[in-house]
């Protein structure tokens, strides 16, 4: 019995007020439940007002504490984790084949850089080498997925910023782009096609004029929402200006992908540290120098049509080949040779049972999504599952950008602002 | 007391007073009933618009195309719970909607849909009452609205909504001068308060009218600070800022649920429409236009159908602008929206005003209208001038007074 009393859970309990007793009291200061307090408590005349995590502009599940003289923001924190599914914890219990429909779910506007970057990091460990059909095919589709990812940004944004119409507008193309996905991959998100050793299935037919076809609706739709607002006076007001931040700023806080780049800093890993074929593609780095809200509208739009122009290359330049790497090991038999081969049945089994032995080491494989830099650590014991696999998110991190950013603006500053990070919160909280 | 006494006079004017009476009586039920299908269909048509616009089919289940959409919804608001937070006050929360309506209801009453018509006997105009002080009574009416608004966000004891109604007082208040303006422009040409009398004095002649007759064009700067003021006094996008949904959730109607929210809902739109009629009356002639040559004058259809109808097409002319407007704009931001309102749209409201008046007086007097025209408009340009270079730049700090 003194040995349970010890127990200091147990005396916990003791000093705790009874259920029953319990009351809410208030006080003179503001009660806000938060992620932690401020740094000091004295509010004075400001009020702190909560934006989410259910609001209709935080992008999911969002929570930004934001402490407010009338409408303008003293200071903001971004408070996260409402949509922590613990997806770094579940990569430990999948195998390397199972593992790609966990993180292709990280990213849900751009679950294809997500499946890539896992890839990418367990080919490493496997000194894979990938046929040029597959890295290909891969590319496409990334780039095809940036385009949706960039046109959801473009509908979300003009809907925070009170542009209703170019929401709709933005999801009109974003259909046409995802139904050209749909007819590569068989789904519109969460994919799960690109796979250690290639890709999960070959082109299908026509997939040439499906693609240029969507191509040519997609860049009609950028050419109408530059009209729409590029021009537009009221557009013009609520974003140039606003929400600036530094190269400095950026690189302090690791922030990466259109933040960085609208500051005058033209980091693209695409060109930086070249990763599939983009060596032998033709585009350009899209950057502006003055790190606003407007430019990164502007980067977002032309990045658009420099995709448009790297899956043109990728429908002109596709090898012919195989699309997926022709080991036994870690490529599954094709379904025709298990009637007839013991062998092809046996790897089948094994391959979905208990998955292919990673060789024991660790690496790190990054591409850049849409967002950023998306990054892998993985480490392999040997086994048919990653010992520990960590996803750097770019949206966690550009994120932090928000708190410099809104510092002194408005309220609709702070809308526009957060909205112009493009944070995707199931990648933030993973 | 002289005012209430103009008013009554102007509801019973001579006759006796059962027959004015059912007049008035059948006059209100009419305009009510009207307001609310307006609102009903306008509703309706704003969201096939848009969703015309935005590559949308719209409602499309209730009724054929959808018409009954707004009823099924506001069935639906009807029959909902209605929640008020424990930190209102209950009393200012319950009245607010009313506050909001009831101004709504009452400037339609002033504005004429159609010409002088036989009713029971008695010639009247087909407006429910014919105030000698019509146009001061919109302004009144739009002022007590801001009441509505500013309470409602007041008495939910929230936070969202009280920065929604803080915004709402400044806004509305502010555009309230602008607006004034731009009915100040129409009144110089017309010389009277009277909506009756103003619409009268646009009426149809030739096609002359068009640019002779109506406000339209002698007053169109005033026309256009009026409708800029009076989509900001609706809140309409693009001044929707009070409820602005991206930033403050609902606004001032955050709190809101059930029939109460219907109201409101009720209330805005119920003023769009007003506003539209009421650019209608005081610039576009209200029920002026031509009426059917190839029958009778006195026709039923002459005097009571084609004004009725021209007044009709005109208001809807208008509010199909709006809905164009809120479809094309993103929203405008607080700060700049109070900078435009006080920094640009009042001053050339007064600055036109000032330039109306020079013409009118030419008019009178018999001056060379060119050389009116040339001199009041340097004068203007002038003083416009003197008035941007008051004005600080962005960025140059202004010493505050405390």
């Amino acid at each position: 019995m003194s040995e349970l009393l010890n127990d200091p859970e147990t005396q916990r309990l003791q000093y705790q007020t009874a259920e029953s007793q319990q009351e809410l009291r208030g006080s003179s200061k503001e009660i806000v439940m938060t992620g932690a307090p401020w740094p000091d408590d004295d509010l004075g005349d400001t009020m702190i007002i909560n934006m989410g995590p259910q609001h209709p502009s935080t992008h999911g599940v969002l929570r930004i504490m934001m402490e407010l003289d009338s409408e303008e923001v003293v200071r903001a924190k971004a408070v996260i984790g409402y949509l922590h599914t613990g997806m770094e914890k579940t990569g430990e219990e999948l195998t390397f084949v199972q593992g790609c429909t966990n993180v292709t779910r990280m990213d849900y506007a751009s679950p294809l850089s997500n499946e890539l970057v896992y890839c990418l990091a367990a080919e490493q460990l496997l000194s894979l080498e990938i046929p040029e059909r597959a890295t290909w095919i891969r590319m496409m589709l990334v780039e095809l997925n940036r385009i949706t990812s960039h046109l959801l940004f473009q509908a979300t944004n003009g809907m925070d910023l009170g542009a209703v119409s170019m929401m709709l507008y933005g999801w009109r193309e974003r259909e046409e782009a995802l139904r050209l996905l749909e007819i590569i991959t068989g789904l519109r998100m969460n994919h799960n096609f690109i796979r250690v050793g290639g890709v999960a299935a070959d082109l299908p037919d026509n997939w040439q004029a499906e693609t240029l076809a969507t191509l040519d609706k997609v860049a009609v739709g950028v050419d109408s929402y530059d009209t729409l607002l590029s021009g537009n006076p009221i557009w013009r007001e609520r974003t140039v200006g606003v929400g600036t931040i530094t190269t400095e700023e950026c690189l302090a806080h690791s922030i990466t992908g259109p933040v960085l780049r609208s500051t005058g800093f033209a980091w693209d890993l695409r060109k930086a540290q070249p990763y599939l074929a983009y060596e032998d593609i033709d585009f350009d780095i899209i950057y502006t120098d003055n790190g606003d809200v407007f430019d990164r509208y502007q980067i977002r739009l032309e990045e658009i049509r420099e995709s448009i122009k790297i899956v043109k290359q990728c429908v002109a330049k596709m090898p012919k080949g195989d699309y997926r790497s022709q080991d036994r090991k870690v490529t599954p038999p094709p379904r025709a040779r298990i009637d007839e081969s013991m062998e092809a049945l046996i790897h089948h089994f094994k391959l979905f049972t208990e998955g292919f032995k990673v060789p024991a080491g660790e690496t790190y494989a990054q591409v850049e999504s849409p967002r950023g830099e998306i990054g892998c650590y993985m480490v392999s014991d040997g086994g048919a599952k990653p010992v520990r696999m960590h996803i750097r998110g770019p949206s966690f991190y550009n994120l932090q950008a928000m708190g410099p950013m809104v510092k002194n603006a408005l309220v609709a500053d702070a809308v526009a602002i957060v909205s112009s990070i493009d944070p995707i919160m199931g990648e933030v909280d993973r | 007391m002289n005012v209430l006494f103009g008013a009554a006079k102007a509801l019973f004017a001579d006759g006796d007073l059962l027959t004015s009476s059912v007049v008035v009586i059948i006059k209100v039920l009419v305009a009510f009933v009207l307001l609310l299908v307006g609102v009903m269909l306008y509703i309706w048509g704003m969201r096939k618009w848009i969703a015309d616009m935005q590559n949308r089919v719209g409602p499309a289940k209730a009724g054929p195309f959808g018409i009954l959409q707004t009823l099924a919804d506001g069935i639906k608001l009807f029959f909902k719970e209605q929640t008020i937070p424990s930190s209102a006050h209950r009393g200012v929360f319950r009245l607010a909607p009313y506050l909001s309506i009831m101004p709504a209801f009452l400037m339609f009453c002033v504005v004429p849909i159609g010409g002088e018509v036989t009713i029971l006997g008695r010639t009247t105009s087909l407006q429910v009452v014919d105030l000698p002080f019509g146009a001061m009574f919109v302004l009144a009416c739009s002022g007590i609205g801001v009441y509505g608004v500013m309470l409602a966000g007041w008495s939910s004891g929230s936070k969202y909504p009280l920065l929604g109604s803080v915004r709402a007082s400044a806004q509305l208040l502010s555009y309230e001068a602008a607006f004034g303006l731009g009915i100040l422009g129409a009144l110089i040409h017309t010389g009277t308060l009277s909506t009756r009398e103003i619409a009268s004095l646009q009426a149809w002649e030739n096609w002359r009218s068009f640019y002779e007759g109506w406000n339209l064009v002698p007053a169109f700067g005033a026309f256009f600070i009026f409708i800029i003021a009076a989509l900001a006094e609706t809140n309409h996008p693009p001044f929707d800022l009070v409820e602005a949904e991206q930033e403050l959730v609902g606004g001032f109607i955050t709190e809101y649920s059930g029939i109460r929210f219907a109201i409101f809902f009720l209330a805005e739109f119920m003023n769009v429409i007003t506003m539209c009629a009421i650019a209608t009356t005081l610039f576009l002639g209200g029920p002026s236009g031509p009426s059917l040559g190839f029958i009778d004058a006195d026709n039923f259809i002459n005097v009571w159908l084609m004004p009725i109808f021209w007044f009709m097409i005109k208001t809807i002319a208008l509010t199909y602008g709006t809905v164009w407007l809120r479809a094309a704009t993103p929203r405008m931001r607080y700060d700049k929206l109070m900078a435009f309102c006080w920094k640009y749209l009042i001053e050339a409201a007064i600055l036109w005003i000032m330039f109306e008046i020079a013409l009118e007086l030419a008019k009178k007097n018999g001056w060379n209208r060119y050389t009116t025209v040339g001199l009041a408009a340097t004068a203007c340009l002038v003083l416009y001038g003197v008035l941007m270079l008051c004005v600080p730049k962005p960025g140059e700090t202004v010493e505050e007074f405390r």
